[in-house]
């Protein structure tokens, strides 16, 4: 398992003939391995920036992304080896919000993606594909092709997908985003179930509070122009989750009281933006 | 579902009756999935244009050598069938004209989509292909025959290369599309599931550009077809263009009516052929 660090992160784009936008102003976070960081905040916050970012398919104006091998200790030292990322690879696995699939591949085929690309054994393939498509409710849709089922159970090949790779780190953006509000509650439940059997360390950006509150451990709140981090929240939600009735937790005044304090703090971010926008 | 007034089947293909979803909508002017296919009228027009044809010849309105008989066509078509036409059989007419686009269609394709491909993931090949592309491809492929005829003569790698030309870029442009048309989000994903440079070319984006390769192949095809016919007109001893324009010389209009007719059969085939092996080939097309 790896530790993930942005470090001192700042993104810079100039658009010729414009100003430059500050997307994103030193971001600093840490994720110990098995966390789940939920990152919320308004349009233009760039909170999918740093995900892209942390993907390595943007390099920052300046800072850094590490990973730590906790596994394997630097000699003389209580960290593990730490190596920079630099571009996308397959320890940082992504979970798009919609049409990252294969639509020319069936439901199996773009699960078996990532370990046929490695050239790992056909057989061992299998056997991984056929639990996880056990796992994600999809067994009976392994020779579909992708594009005859509907939107959940697309997002829920995507995560069969990304964990088939078994990466370090999985990064999502939005990826309930498109689905309508029933299946949204549905995978959330499936998500938390699916982030405690894999101890994965997630990051998920999402523009649901409640979402964010529900899968989080931790919260982070940005803030736009320049993107920064504004406030970040520990939640308990998530623990519980996995024991009490995701509607239940979702009615508790504990939940709904930091929903609305989220929520008006958004509120306020959007206001001014706007304000700024007509001023 | 089956109420007392439904009409049957047969009214329904027909289109002299709305199927039982379009019967249900109150909004039909407007609506063009309410407007049913009408193949009652279609059927009538067709009947009625032979009609048309087979009284103004046998009544003589008018002369056979400006249109000719029903009867004189299908006389002339076994006399095509069995003794051919020039001393070369009809469907060695047919046959060679074919052979001559699908050749220049395949050579097109082997050259064009690799060089559509380049175009569409580097800059140099982008930079160095553009201007010849743009330059050339608002030529009509017809313009080129006298530097042809100058250049290679009137024999069979002439035409060949004509037709190569044609579709020549049809295809690159088809396959740049393709590549354009890819969705950043596959190949980022690709990418971050491990996949090399390579892997994402021959996974992930080839695939993606199939289906637009595949209307570059059918629009290929057509606009050879119509080449390849004018082609023969100009200069050529076999192939229905030849046919037909030899066929006028000796005033033989059944043999150009005959002509004409089949040339747009095989158009229409080609088309309908290129839809199946598509539906076949590439079912992901839009479902992206």
């Amino acid at each position: 398992m790896k530790a993930l660090t942005v470090e001192d992160v700042s993104m810079i784009f100039t658009v010729p003939g414009g100003e430059p936008v500050h997307a994103l102003q030193n971001i600093n976070l840490r994720l110990e391995p098995g966390e789940l960081v939920s990152v919320l905040g308004p349009s233009g916050c760039g909170k999918t920036t740093l995900l892209n970012i942390v993907a390595g398919f943007l390099s920052p104006t300046s800072g850094r992304i590490l990973l730590e091998d906790q596994e394997h200790k630097e000699p003389d030292a209580d960290v593990g080896v730490i190596s920079e990322v630099k571009g996308p690879g397959a320890d940082r696995g992504m979970v798009f919000q919609q049409g990252a699939l294969f639509e020319w591949m069936s439901v199996e085929k773009n699960v078996a993606f990532g370990p046929d690309v490695a050239g790992k054994p056909k057989k061992q393939t299998q056997e991984v594909v056929k639990n996880l498509l056990e796992t994600v409710g999809l067994k009976d849709f392994a020779k579909k092709p992708v594009y005859q089922l509907s939107g959940g159970m697309q997002q829920r090949v995507a995560l069969a997908r990304c964990l088939a790779n078994d990466p370090e780190v999985i990064l999502m953006d939005e990826p309930l985003g498109a689905l309508d509000a029933l299946t949204r509650e549905k995978m959330q439940g499936l998500m938390l179930q699916l982030w405690k059997k894999t101890a994965k360390t997630i990051i998920l950006i999402t523009h649901s509070v409640e979402e964010a509150l529900f899968l989080g451990e931790r919260l982070i709140v940005m803030a736009p122009r320049p993107g920064r981090i504004e406030k970040e929240y520990r939640l308990p939600f998530a623990d519980q989750g996995l024991t009490q009735s995701p509607r239940d937790i979702k009615a508790s005044p504990e939940f709904i009281e930091k929903r609305e304090e989220i929520l008006s703090m958004i509120w306020e971010m959007e206001e001014e933006i706007m304000g700024r926008a007509e001023a | 579902m089956s109420d007392r007034n439904s009409p049957s089947s047969l009214m329904i293909w027909l289109g002299l009756a709305d199927n039982s979803f379009t019967r249900q909508k109150t909004v039909k002017f407007g609506d063009a999935s309410a407007v049913n296919s009408g193949r009652a009228y279609g059927i009538i027009t067709v009947l009625l244009l032979l009609v048309l044809w087979w009284i103004s010849t046998s009544f003589g309105w008018i002369k056979p050598i400006y249109w000719p008989s029903f009867g004189a066509v299908f006389s002339r078509l076994n006399q095509l069938m069995v003794e051919g036409f020039r001393n070369v059989e009809l469907w060695e007419h047919v046959s060679i004209s074919v052979y001559r686009v699908l050749s220049g269609v395949f050579y097109g394709a082997i050259v064009g989509v690799p060089l559509g491909l380049s175009m569409g993931l580097s800059s140099v090949a982008r930079g160095m292909f553009d201007p010849i592309v743009e330059f050339i491809r608002p030529i009509p492929p017809l313009a080129l025959i006298p530097l042809i005829i100058l250049w290679f003569g009137i024999d069979e790698f002439a035409k060949i290369f004509l037709l190569f030309l044609a579709s020549l870029f049809i295809m690159t442009i088809a396959a740049r599309a393709g590549v354009n048309s890819v969705r950043i989000s596959k190949v980022h994903a690709a990418y971050s599931l491990g996949a090399s440079k390579l892997q994402v070319l021959t996974r992930v984006i080839l695939p993606n550009a199939l289906p637009e390769m595949f209307t570059g192949l059918r629009t290929a095809m057509g606009v050879c077809w119509g080449t390849v016919v004018a082609a023969e007109l100009v200069a050529a001893d076999k192939g229905v263009g030849s046919m037909i324009m030899i066929a006028k010389n000796f005033l033989q209009t059944d043999t150009v009516v005959i002509g004409i007719i089949i040339i747009g059969l095989i158009g229409f085939g080609i088309e309908i052929l290129m839809r199946i092996i598509e539906a076949k080939l590439v079912p992901w097309r839009g479902k992206g």
